[in-house]
């Protein structure tokens, strides 16, 4: 959302702890995606990636947050979305990204099938203290 | 939100009004569950038109139900998944197995009608 001088925000803080946080995660992802020119299905997909990051957050550690940015590298523009929290951690980082791997019932899609929809992704997590995911997109 | 469901002859139309939870999309699987016992509904058509989303969590839940209303004796087809969320889904690696889907409501509807005369003619010989 603009502010009073209709520049963008530099960042969008979701706090995350329901069910209900996740859809408004997305949201604020779609429309900052759809501000910053993202087009058909990448918005689309940046949403889904959010949901996904979103819902770990709230399965595994019960409460977080999802910031999402504008991101510039050189001449490439993009939007970046973090999720952290102060979870359980994740004890094995490589086994969690395998796709169809979930210690619940899930499909094992939520953080490979974040790192397939997104054009970067990176996972910091450690056991007792938290974990926090770094995802970009770049405007093509 | 609670979905709407309508009843229609022998199908149930879960009308989705605006993007779910998933506690609303768990609130569908039991509403349809139960309902599918009340009024013997044959068939479901699940329109999933407005959702801007379809990720691993509801698309586990869209064939949850599916499997679930199966069981009870109905079929279920999904209608309205719309072309960028198709798209997302097939870069997630993820598919409505064993689960009828249609472009719209009308398909949906032919759809079952199909589906319901060929069990008629079966049973009928």
């Amino acid at each position: 959302m603009p502010n009073e001088t209709g520049i963008l925000p530099t960042e969008t803080r979701v706090p995350i702890s329901s069910a209900a946080d996740i859809v408004t995660a997305r949201q604020r992802g779609r429309a900052l995606a759809l501000k910053l020119g993202f087009e058909g299905p990448d918005v689309t997909v940046i949403a889904a990636a959010i949901s996904e990051v979103s819902r770990n957050i709230v399965e595994y550690a019960k409460a977080g947050e999802i910031v999402l940015r504008a991101e510039n590298h050189g001449a490439k523009q993009g939007l970046c979305v973090v999720a952290a929290d102060q979870g359980p951690g994740i004890p094995d980082v490589a086994q969690a990204m395998q796709y169809g791997y979930s210690t619940r019932h899930g499909l094992g899609v939520g953080l490979p099938g974040a790192k397939l929809l997104m054009d970067e992704f990176d996972i910091v997590s450690k056991v007792g203290q938290g974990t926090m995911v770094t995802m970009k997109k770049w405007l093509h | 939100m609670r979905v709407p469901i309508l009843k229609q002859r022998d199908c149930l139309i879960a009308s989705i009004q605006s993007v779910l939870s998933d506690e609303d999309l768990i609130g569908l699987r039991d509403d349809l569950a139960a309902q599918v016992g009340r009024y013997r509904s044959r068939g479901v058509i699940i329109d999933v038109t407005v959702l801007d989303v379809i990720d691993s969590f509801a698309t586990r839940t869209l064939r949850a139900i599916a499997h679930m209303l199966k069981l009870r004796g109905a079929e279920t087809v999904i209608v309205g998944i719309q072309p960028d969320v198709a798209f997302t889904m097939v870069q997630l690696g993820l598919t409505l197995e064993g689960v009828g889907t249609a472009l719209d409501l009308e398909e949906g509807l032919a759809y079952l009608e199909e589906r319901q005369s060929k069990r008629d003619y079966r049973h009928a010989k």
